[in-house]
């Protein structure tokens, strides 16, 4: 872990304030898990443009990319046309991307956003307890890949390559569905 | 924490110096993109009067995630503020309160916007 920024001091005063974060520095570069070892992803509802409540239950039976992103976010900016692709040519075959903001004010930023980067696919503004449930979000982007049965095959976090995530994305599409639909409340590892 | 001394009717000046590890940056106070977080520094609390405060010039640095070069703090860096202490403000202890907002992030990854308190204890004569 490593620190973000720390005061070292104030002049006049001279006195340290220790204001430290740890956060992690390498991204993670996920690979497909094992049928076994996937995890169920924790469901949520949150709000998308329109203020309808969107659930991840919803899109039971289809591969969801989950990511969490902010406007504030670079690497996040790099990713979404990526998604964009994704979402216009996997569609058809039971893939959605969800994208969840984690900016602060809101539907203020993210609307002329979305707008102005032509991004196809739904966002939801996303709140700390759902960031909670999903590991309690260290650093975005942090996208989760997660198959038709509702678990969660593969993480990211941090700036991840495109062809990782479409590796992810056309394997667990051409799996079916096999298992008793069930997503649970439960935390994510 | 060790106090700083003023006098009524004077002027003072504070500075915070911070550090950020090898890696990571950021946002300087003017930064190139709208949605970008600019680091910020304020006075909420206290006798003192700000009367100016100085950020550290930003650097244009290229960053893979970005197409274009952002303005950027790194490295060691400090905000200065200078302060009017009022002439009718009380004598003896007191305290100047603040908040400097910042957001981080290294080339593959970035952090949550960070608020965090400063305070400054007075002792004014």
């Amino acid at each position: 872990m490593v620190r973000e920024l720390r005061f070292i001091a104030i002049v006049g005063v001279a006195a340290l304030l220790g204001l430290v974060a740890c956060s992690p520095t390498q991204p993670t570069r996920a690979v497909v898990k094992e049928d076994s070892k996937r995890q169920h992803a924790p469901d949520f509802a949150l709000k998308d443009a329109n203020g309808k409540l969107v659930h991840l239950a919803d899109y039971k039976g289809k591969v969801v990319l989950l990511d969490f992103w902010a406007t504030w976010c670079g690497p996040c900016v790099i990713e979404i046309p990526w998604f964009t692709e994704f979402q216009r040519k996997y569609k058809d075959r039971g893939f959605e991307v969800v994208g969840v903001s984690m900016d602060d004010d809101g539907w203020k930023s993210i609307n002329p956003f979305v707008h102005q980067k032509k991004i196809n696919y739904r966002i939801v503004l996303g709140d700390d307890t759902t960031g909670d449930l999903y590991g309690g979000l260290e650093a975005l982007p942090t996208t989760f890949v997660i198959d038709r049965n509702g678990r969660i095959a593969a993480v990211h976090v941090g700036l991840a390559s495109r062809k990782d995530f479409e590796d992810a994305i056309e394997k667990l599409l051409q799996a079916p569905a096999g298992l008793p639909d069930r997503i649970n409340s439960g935390s994510a590892d | 924490m060790p106090t700083l001394k003023v006098r009524k009717g004077s002027v003072a000046a504070v500075t915070l110096r911070a550090v950020l590890p090898p890696g990571f940056h950021a946002n300087s106070n003017t930064p190139t993109d709208e949605y970008l977080i600019p680091l910020t520094l304020k006075w909420t609390g206290g006798p003192l009067q700000v009367d100016g405060i100085t950020y550290p010039k930003g650097s244009l640095e290229k960053y893979p995630f970005s197409a274009k070069p952002l303005s950027v703090v790194t490295g060691e860096f400090s905000v200065s503020t200078k302060f009017k202490v009022p002439a009718d403000a009380a004598n003896g202890a007191a305290a100047q309160n603040g908040t400097l907002k910042y957001q981080a992030c290294n080339d593959r990854m970035c952090f949550a916007p960070k608020s965090v308190p400063v305070t400054v204890t007075l002792e004014i004569e």
